[in-house]
């Protein structure tokens, strides 16, 4: 089980990389941690004609938090996000999640920007980025851009992403005073892929929910707001906001049923908001 | 791997302590290097895949999946494989503690949880049981249950204390 043939470039600047991306288009694929592609070329599953690795790009990793945006570079290792001081202060909900991603050894290469630019509908990044309204900026030859995360997410492994553009870093706004968040997922063993997570920030106005923003992962094909069950959250309380969870589109399979992710998406939410099961 | 056309690039690292340079097939990953390359035969290829943690090595002080890094990427890097940390020492309460509580049988997994356990203890002095189970987590055992192994790295977190 060996990757088929290759070319690679290491290049040492952003510019290096993007010029790289443009000129090859769909043919090259970025390697960052390589805790997702890797397999894949080993598997014969990806079969890129270059690998673009930017891990030698300085500046890619940086965790910052400056006037309430936490931005988190592109390549910043799980591992470093999860100890990471800023994030503990201002997205508590990360370090929540983090702890269900793999394992440490992966944790350690894997990187944030990675795990959103493949779009496993398992993953927890993408549910996280997207309950807390982050923005993604994009980076091509020809310029930046910034999507909403809210809009980044299109399908099982697909992306707002176009050939030539890689992500250079999430701005995330800061927990504001009030709200709590929580992770929560069911799966079969430590770090395997979530049969359903949930991210949830909450603020509570006494006993009452006052507002909420809450995303799937191993739910549906693509994670995005719950509208619907945050407004039925605030407006009736968490039975409505479970009813809700009906008219999701959950996966299907031969292992775990929609339904049964469905159920398992109102075990989560039950716990995470704490109310009895 | 080692057809006459393969595209290769040249490689210079730290190999447990000491400098190494080596022209590397592009493809080829950093446990292949090692075993084939190298000839450090201890680091174990399992399911190529990321899944089993057979083939842990150190880079740069951080254990990693050696089937899911390229060779190529070992360029300036500092490798340590379970050579380099068994000549060491510095596991060397781990690889007691193993093999006072029995804690292998077959001996394919042994390696990559050495590795494992030696960064959870260097980061958690006195972990719990459930803490070792979830730092080897990912790493598969198909002989001893995992009991005998969280044992063994109990007792030697404690024998690091003591």
């Amino acid at each position: 089980m060996k990757p088929a043939r290759f070319d690679y470039a290491c290049p040492g600047t952003l510019g290096g990389a993007l010029a790289l991306l443009a000129e090859q288009g769909p043919e090259a694929s970025i390697l960052a941690g390589g805790q997702s592609l890797m397999p894949m070329l080993n598997l014969r599953m990806a079969r890129p004609a270059l690998l673009v690795d930017i891990n030698r790009i300085p500046g890619l990793d940086a965790i910052t938090l400056l006037d309430g945006v936490l931005t988190i570079g592109a390549r910043a290792r799980h591992a470093d996000v999860l100890t990471s001081p800023l994030v503990q202060q201002a997205a508590p909900l990360l370090i929540q999640a983090l702890h269900h991603v793999a394992h440490p050894a992966i944790r350690n290469r894997g990187t944030l920007g990675g795990s959103l630019a493949l779009a496993d509908p398992a993953a927890e990044m993408p549910a996280c980025v997207t309950c807390l309204g982050a923005t993604l900026v994009l980076a091509s030859a020809s310029g930046e851009r910034r999507v909403p995360a809210a809009s980044f997410f299109l399908g099982v492994y697909a992306t707002a992403l176009e050939h030539g553009e890689m992500i250079l870093r999430v701005e995330i706004p800061a927990i504001r005073p009030g709200w709590i968040h929580a992770f929560l997922e069911v799966s079969r063993r430590h770090g395997d892929y979530a049969m359903a997570g949930l991210a949830l920030a909450i603020r509570r106005d006494g006993a009452h929910v006052a507002e909420a923003s809450i995303a799937l992962c191993g739910v549906e094909s693509a994670t995005r707001r719950q509208t619907e069950a945050e407004a039925a959250l605030v407006a009736r309380g968490v039975d409505a906001a479970c009813d809700r969870f009906a008219h999701l589109d959950a996966m299907g399979g031969a292992e775990i049923t929609a339904a049964h992710r469905i159920h398992l998406a109102r075990v989560l939410l039950r716990r995470a908001v704490g109310a009895q099961d | 791997m080692e057809l006459p056309d393969e595209s290769t690039a040249d490689i210079a690292c730290i190999l447990n302590g000491e400098p190494i340079r080596a022209r590397v097939p592009l493809r080829q990953n950093l446990v292949d290097w090692l075993r084939h390359g190298v000839g450090l035969t201890g680091s174990h290829v399992g399911c190529e895949h990321g899944v089993c943690g057979a083939c842990h090595v150190q880079v740069d002080g951080v254990v990693v999946r050696g089937c899911l890094m390229l060779a190529v990427q070992a360029d300036r890097a500092t490798v340590e494989t379970i050579e380099g940390a068994t000549s060491s020492g510095r596991i060397r309460a781990l690889q007691d503690a193993f093999f006072n509580r029995a804690a292998l049988q077959c001996g394919f997994c042994t390696p990559g949880m050495l590795l494992q356990a030696a960064e959870l203890l260097a980061k958690n002095s006195d972990p719990t049981r459930e803490e070792i189970r979830q730092a080897l987590s990912g790493n598969y055992c198909r002989c001893t249950g995992y009991h005998a192994i969280v044992d063994a790295v109990q007792a030697a977190a404690a024998s690091l204390r003591a």
